[in-house]
């Protein structure tokens, strides 16, 4: 279903987000969780989808997802999935999808998994809800198989829940949602609950199956250190707007925009760990976004036209995208940074 | 601050109207008898088998303007019975359940917060007497001891009353106990007395108020069995009392349908307040129940 | 190297639950022993009235009363008394009634048990399966609305006590349309045995018991359950459930109810004393020839006898059906099962 990331030329993207828009419905009006993002999954490739706690990156993928419930609503955008437009489709069509072409690995696999079922009841009856009853062995083997491929025990089938460590459901999650092979699997923080000797195995498993069976991941994070170990791209999300996507090298060398280059000098060194450095500067209500760019009560840089436009996400070189008014183009055409 | 009061949980309108429907059957019971002759109450006092008003009894007889809810077969009024029964009935439930709220909330505390061989011996004796139903040894009770009055039946039924709420308390003070703020008042030398009243107990509160009500309605249901059986209070009227007569005498086949009619029409509006008040209590406590 | 078999029973829950069970008889056992001599009527001197109040005039009164006491092991001291108790309940001797003399107590409670264990069965069972199933149904948000009106309304008579309900439907089915009889466990005109006729007669003289029954408890687990899938609905085993698109009532069933029936399951074990007196109740109004109508006639009879040993065999019964459903629950919530050494 998914071809191995080999080819150069620039072929459909797996995954499409288009101006994607999701509002909460609340007393005080309407909560913009996703305000127009806008990016392109390739095949076979890893973007990295950061930015602070509600930043809105889990409510970007859930309207991906089609998972999102009242009061929350998705107002707007289009999403093409392998190729197909499934932005109107409704659950039923949706269902049908759902799992083959599009998987989750979720947030918490503690919690994730059903506390009265078996790991192989688990896995066994999402196969069997898409591709119909299977023989015994053939499933016993195939279960078997996608544990072997996460590196887990196969005596593990028979048990519970409960009885399993942290790292191990999580490696059950992500042993699940490859269960049916499909394009795209979204990666919600899948390390964040983990400790780090778990993060890198999480990692090296996520990077193993990228290569062997060509699935694309959108990892969720706000752990840039660790994306940059895994990614291909990454896309920095600010309180509901996608405000720069770029290589992953690109990024780390250059960030463009100021909120990126915030995230980066939060990244340890070899030598020591420090927390995330959140600059001086105001959050602003949920509820009453700011005018303009809507990262200018913290930008450093903020200029007068920050608070006029709101700045378009607009390619600076092969590679890396920004919205920020920073970036002009000049007499060359080419994008250059300068104050406003 | 009225704004506020406006919007609190525990103004909604289940708890609202239950509790406005069981004030008014107090109200009912208490000033009835400035406005009605209670003295009716006693056999004799009255036409024998008379309908309520409006209404035509098997022999073809007509209701009295003196009686507006028919009469007994010995000739007591069935207004009067109303006005004296609901509140014995309202009270034996009352101080079974203030009883049984009482050993269990300090029964719970004690098993909750000393732990050790306390707790398992009152563990094991609110299990054990959880299993066995009330109603029976109830019965046993009442047969050998003859006639009770309403105090005593309370005190009786209270017997039965405490183990949920030990059960309840128990677990909420086993898990409160582990919490910081309980932990920071020990650190700082408060008495057990003060870290049982000024830091459990307020959030104990909503728990309680649940378990009053619900062991109130499981008092008055095990109360109303009894006296349907026939025993219970023999010389003062209750509500499950007059059905029993109403039974024995045969109403239903006589037609009479007021006389045990009305005390289950009465009981049934007093479950029905319960109940409405326990769901208004489930709605402060489970947030998720409440429309949005 | 699969964990065995034996490995997987929970041994410390089930030992504990069966020690409680053990318990809980012996405590019942004692206080229905214990309560009758708190009272200052002499037992030996009652039936002696009792006697004389039959038959008019008993001569001897004092060599007789001597007898009785005897016979009843009366005179012996108290610690003596209990153990010949304890020994008479574990061979269900309960001695002779008196109302019925000299039939053994035994042998009517022989013969009403079964009529209370198949209502208990059939009323109790359907209050606890329609009941949960309601309260899922009116917590899942793919239930129509005009359902979830309709089943909140039907719990509008819950706590009601189902003597009461009895009551009603006894007047309306009984009395004034007459469709159903108005008491006993089957009629007077058909020969039990497994005939059609006998049958068909025990069911319709079951269904106003059952539905008395039934009609009020069923809310109870109605408005549990509700809140309990509610709770559930919003776990993220749930949520993923949704996004792995499974079926919708397979993940209401499998991932929500499976999930929500734990705790009603122990609740149903909390209860089972008192639904087991709600029932006891609607046998005696309705005189299904059960333990209901058993007692009813030994409390107006004054037979104590039948008293004792009735209130003891229906405790007896209370407190086996609670050790069923404990060791029923390890097979449904893998989560009290002791653990298989996993890493």
């Amino acid at each position: 279903m998914t071809a191995p990331a080999s080819a150069q030329a620039p072929a459909i993207p797996v995954l499409s987000v288009t101006d994607l828009q999701v509002f909460y419905a609340s007393r005080a009006g309407d909560i913009k969780a996703c305000d127009g993002v806008t990016f392109d999954l390739r095949r076979g490739e890893i973007l990295g989808l950061v930015g602070e706690s509600g930043s809105g990156k889990s409510t970007a993928t859930s309207g991906i997802m089609k998972a999102i419930a009242p009061p929350g609503r998705i107002a707007g955008g289009r999403i093409l999935l392998d190729g197909e437009d499934i932005t109107d489709f409704g659950e039923a069509e949706m269902r049908r999808r759902r799992w083959r072409k599009l998987a989750l690995i979720p947030q918490s696999a503690m919690n994730s998994l059903n506390p009265t079922m078996t790991i192989a009841a688990q896995i066994a009856d999402v196969i069997t809800e898409h591709e119909g009853r299977q023989e015994a062995a053939a499933l016993n083997h195939r279960i078997l198989d996608l544990f072997q491929r996460v590196g887990l025990p196969s005596r593990i089938n028979a048990m519970y829940p409960h009885e399993l460590s942290g790292g191990m459901k999580q490696r059950v999650c992500i042993a699940m949602s490859i269960a049916l092979n499909p394009a795209v699997v979204i990666a919600d923080e899948a390390t964040s609950a983990l400790d780090v000797v778990m993060q890198r195995v999480v990692a090296q498993t996520i990077l193993k199956i990228k290569d062997e069976l060509g699935v694309s991941f959108i990892m969720i994070g706000h752990d840039m250190g660790l994306m940059a170990q895994v990614v291909d791209r990454v896309a920095v999300m600010y309180s509901g707007q996608l405000v720069e996507i770029a290589d992953v090298a690109k990024i780390f060398a250059q960030p463009a925009h100021p909120y990126s280059a915030q995230l980066i000098a939060a990244v340890p060194s070899l030598t020591e760990r420090r927390p995330m450095v959140i600059s001086a500067g105001v959050t602003h209500d949920p509820h009453n976004p700011p005018s303009g760019c809507i990262f200018r009560l913290r930008c450093p840089h903020a200029g007068a036209i920050c608070a006029e436009a709101r700045p378009a996400l607009t390619q600076i070189s092969p590679g890396q995208s920004v919205a920020c008014h920073l970036w002009q183009q000049d007499e060359s055409k080419a994008y250059v940074r300068a104050p406003v | 601050m009225m704004a506020g009061l406006a919007q609190s949980p525990w103004l909604n309108r289940k708890l609202v109207s239950g509790a406005g429907i069981l004030a008014a059957i107090l109200l009912f019971g208490l000033f009835g008898r400035f406005f009605w002759d209670t003295d009716l109450v006693f056999i004799g006092s009255a036409p024998v088998n008379l309908p309520p008003l409006g209404f035509e009894n098997m022999r073809g007889q007509l209701s009295a303007a003196g009686h507006p809810l028919g009469t007994q077969s010995d000739g007591r009024d069935m207004l009067a019975l109303m006005i004296v029964g609901a509140p014995n009935t309202l009270l034996i439930g009352a101080i079974a359940s203030v009883i049984g709220i009482t050993i269990g909330t300090v029964l719970g505390f004690s098993a909750g917060f000393i732990g050790g061989w306390v707790d398992a011996v009152i563990r094991v004796i609110s299990d054990v007497m959880i299993t066995i139903p009330p109603l029976l040894v109830l019965i046993v009770f009442q047969t050998s001891l003859g006639e009770i009055g309403i105090f005593t039946m309370g005190l009786l039924l209270s017997t039965f009353m405490w183990q949920s709420p030990t059960r309840l308390i128990r677990a909420q003070v086993l898990a409160m106990r582990e919490q910081g703020y309980v932990r920071m008042a020990r650190l700082s030398g408060a008495s057990t007395r003060d870290i049982m009243f000024r830091e459990l107990m307020p959030n104990l509160l909503p728990y309680l108020f649940g378990s009053f009500i619900a062991i109130a309605t499981t008092a008055i249901v095990t109360a109303v069995g009894l006296e349907v059986l026939g025993l219970g209070p023999q010389r003062v009227p209750t509500l499950g009392r007059v059905i029993y007569e109403s039974i024995e005498s045969a109403a239903l086949l006589k037609n009479m349908w007021w006389w045990w009619g009305i005390p289950t029409l009465m009981l049934a509006t007093i479950f029905i307040g319960l109940l409405l008040i326990n769901l208004g209590l489930d709605q402060v406590s489970n947030p998720r129940l409440r429309k949005v | 190297m699969r964990p065995s078999r034996w490995s997987a029973i929970p041994w410390a829950y089930l030992g504990s639950r069966l020690g409680t069970c053990v318990l809980t008889i012996l405590i019942a056992a004692t206080l229905v022993w214990l309560i009758p001599r708190l009272s200052p009527i002499d037992p030996a001197e009652a039936m002696l009235g009792r006697m004389a109040a039959s038959a008019g005039f008993v001569e001897d009164a004092d060599a007789t009363l001597a007898v009785l006491r005897a016979q009843y092991g009366l005179d012996q001291p108290l610690v003596t008394q209990y153990l010949l108790y304890l020994g008479s309940l574990a061979r269900f001797d309960f001695g002779i009634s008196v109302a019925s003399f000299p039939t053994p107590v035994s042998q009517l409670i022989a013969a009403a048990l079964p009529w209370t264990l198949g209502l208990m069965l059939v009323s109790i069972i359907l209050s606890f399966v329609i009941g949960n199933a309601a309260g899922a149904f009116l917590a899942w948000d793919k239930t129509p609305r005009a359902a979830k009106l309709a089943l909140s309304s039907g719990m509008i008579f819950t706590s009601v006590p189902p003597i009461l309900s009895g009551l009603l439907l006894m007047w309306l089915f009984a009395t004034q349309l007459d469709w159903l009889p108005l008491s006993g466990s089957y009629g007077v005109d058909v020969t039990p045995g497994l005939n059609w006729e006998f049958i068909f007669s025990v069911v319709k003289h079951g269904m106003l018991p059952t539905l008395s029954i039934v009609i009020v408890s069923f809310g109870f687990w109605a408005l549990g359950m509700r809140g309990l899938v509610t709770t559930v609905q919003s776990e993220d085993y749930v949520r993923l459930a949704n996004v792995k698109g499974l079926g919708p009532r397979y993940i209401l069933y499998r991932y929500m109810v499976r999930n929500a029936i734990l705790p009603q399951v122990t609740a149903f074990a909390l209860k089972i004393g008192l639904l087991v007196s709600g029932q006891i109740l609607v046998e005696s109004i309705f005189s299904y020839n059960g333990m209901g109508k058993l007692l009813y006639d030994a409390i107006l009879d004054k037979d104590f006898a039948v008293i004792q040993g009735a209130s003891y065999i229906v405790i007896l019964m209370t407190a086996v059906s609670v050790l069923i459903v404990d060791l029923i629950y390890p097979l449904i919530d893998p989560r009290i099962r002791p653990a298989r050494g996993a890493p």
